[in-house]
């Protein structure tokens, strides 16, 4: 079903419009309340009243993850704490996570865009949906959880870490949806076939998202627990999951473009790319209050296209991931940096800083090993004080990346050091078709 | 640390050896200890005795080898990391129940056995390398239940002079 016609399936002319006025709106509140902005726009000779439509769009400054981490915690929000209901976060790129914050307006926004994704997944008051995701400061669960209980669906809030109980409410409950990352998904799917249990569910929709997933893994997917599975797509700096998500058509995800203004660039020469070539996803928040970013590097490779999907929605379509353009990792759902890996050895000072990240799919859950380099510094010939060793690593990366971490210790000078940029991941993961 | 190596100095100076054990920290790969084997052949540098201690991603070769210092030098040159740990070489009677004694004289000191191999058991005496958690209160307790502790020197010939 289609939530809200009037703003998914509007004419491609009053869509401009409605882009034109909201970000007109939007450059005056970020120059009038972030300095950050106003100096960016100064220092370019900008002035809001320069921005006359989204035709505009391409004089303003760009906005990256950096940006954030430089104003951390609150310097780009727009609206006095006093109008802010809620802060999420999510790791940064160094020990500093990204922190972003909601006005009551911006939660209404956002439980609106998930409601949206729901209804196209054609869930509705008579399912029962399992959020499956983190509950807290990552912004899966509760922004799952806000959109099911504004659409009306029962609510049954999981968060993550106890499949034995998900598994067994699923079967008691009846549950009708899920929502949760694609991978856990496969690994309930396994977990049921196990306990002979794959008959006895009713599942009917799934809503996967927070990672990377391939055609081929929908129709696993779908096979073996026989239901209809749907991509969603979000990132809390714009403003969680639900900037955009896929119809049954499954040709793209659509994006809710009257709230998120999309373009696709070259992320080498930042020109725009031509419709259907694939580039970096930059987003402008057009009814943000709290936290408004003005073209939004994602550093999501993807191409978009304008036609009207079959579904009948005329919203913008963007292709399923192509890949990233920094080195980001996303393990589990969460945002992973090598750098954060690094500085976390740094901090720890008992290892040698070289390391390599090796992440795996095991019976479809990702595990992240570190191999770290024992020199001769830190070699003891007792097995006690290396598994001390293994243990603080383990410990120290647990608490930076939010992840549990295998530590393997490896011989001096075998991880690869290249000029410059040494090559620190290997992901033996399909991510990407 | 500082005090320890001073009283490393003194019981050299009566005669009381700690020796020099090479340890070299090895890889789970295919090969890896073979080209320990092979550096140390290379160099003409005898292994004595040793013990590998092994988990699921990397094992430890703990040796007595004919000259320690060159020993680590060239398995360091060959990229491995390896270190010269202090262990004590203990002589034991070769009858029934002499280890458990020993073992007893240290337990009752209240010192723990990090680890322990065999040094030599061709003659009617054994040798044993024992790594203690104080070695040198370890060395006093078995110097004063009159057990002879080996030198560098002894403990590497030790195996020769029981051929002869």
């Amino acid at each position: 079903m289609i939530w809200n016609e009037a703003k998914e399936c509007m004419s491609r002319d009053e869509l401009i419009n409605l882009q034109s006025s909201r970000l007109k709106k939007t450059v005056s509140h970020v120059y009038h309340n972030v300095p950050f902005y106003r100096r960016k726009m100064q220092q370019l000779g900008l002035e809001p009243g320069d921005i006359k439509g989204i035709e505009d769009l391409h004089k303003l400054p760009f906005v990256t993850k950096d940006d954030l981490r430089e104003n951390y915690p609150f310097g780009l929000f727009a609206v006095p704490q006093s109008q802010i209901v809620r802060v999420h976060a999510s790791s940064g790129t160094t020990g500093k996570a990204t922190v972003v914050g909601y006005t009551r307006r911006d939660i209404e926004t956002w439980q609106e865009c998930v409601t949206r994704v729901l209804a196209m997944a054609g869930i509705g008051i008579n399912d029962k949906i399992q959020i499956a995701y983190g509950y807290g400061l990552f912004t899966g669960g509760l922004g799952l959880h806000y959109g099911a209980e504004n659409l009306g669906a029962t609510v049954i809030p999981m968060s993550t870490g106890n499949t034995k109980r998900l598994i067994t409410m699923m079967e008691d409950f009846e549950v009708t949806a899920i929502a949760c990352t694609p991978s856990y998904l496969l690994h309930i799917a396994e977990c049921l076939e196990e306990e002979g249990k794959l008959d006895k569910i009713k599942l009917k929709a799934a809503i996967c998202g927070a990672e990377p997933w391939t055609e081929n893994m929908r129709k696993e997917i779908e096979t073996k627990l026989r239901l209809k599975a749907y991509d969603i797509y979000g990132l809390s700096e714009i403003i969680g999951p639900g900037v955009a998500a896929d119809c049954e058509y499954h040709k793209g995800l659509h994006i809710y473009e009257d709230y998120f203004l999309p373009e696709v660039i070259n992320p080498n020469t930042l020109e725009p790319c031509r419709e259907g070539e694939v580039g970096e996803l930059v987003i402008t928040t057009l009814t943000k209050e709290a936290l408004p970013l003005i073209r939004y590097r994602t550093k999501d490779l993807t191409s978009i296209t304008y036609e009207p999907c079959e579904c009948g929605r005329t919203i913008a379509r963007i292709s399923k991931f192509k890949g990233r353009s920094d080195d980001m990792l996303i393990i589990r759902g969460v945002n992973v940096f090598p750098s954060q890996v690094e500085a976390a050895l740094l901090e720890l000072g008992e290892t040698s800083p070289h390391y390599m990240l090796i992440v795996d799919r095991v019976n479809n859950l990702d595990v992240l090993e570190i191999q770290v380099e024992v020199d001769e510094r830190f070699f003891s010939d007792e097995i006690k004080e290396l598994e001390n060793l293994t243990k603080k690593i383990s410990n120290a990366l647990h608490t930076a990346l939010g992840l549990s971490v295998k530590v393997t210790l490896v011989e001096p000078k075998t991880l690869a050091r290249s000029e410059g940029k040494s090559k620190r991941v290997i992901d033996k993961r399909k991510l990407y078709e | 640390m500082n005090k320890a190596a001073i009283e490393n100095g003194a019981y050299k100076r009566r005669g009381i050896m700690l020796i020099k054990q090479l340890s070299v920290f090895i890889e789970n790969k295919v090969g890896r200890l073979e080209d320990v084997t092979k550096a140390l052949k290379d160099h003409n540098i005898n292994i004595a005795s040793f013990s590998l201690a092994d988990t699921a991603e990397y094992g430890i070769l703990r040796m007595i080898v004919s000259d320690p210092e060159e020993g680590r030098q060239v398995l360091r040159e060959k990229g491995f990391s390896a270190s010269l740990t202090d262990v004590i070489a203990v002589k034991i009677a070769q009858k029934p129940g002499t280890l458990h004694e020993v073992l007893k004289v240290l337990f009752e000191a209240g010192l723990s056995v990090e680890y322990m191999y065999t040094l030599s058991t061709t003659g009617k005496d054994t040798a044993i390398i024992v790594k203690s958690s104080d070695l040198n209160q370890a060395l006093e307790v078995l110097k004063a239940n009159g057990y002879e502790v080996c030198t560098d020197k002894e403990a590497y010939e030790l195996n020769n002079i029981n051929n002869k």
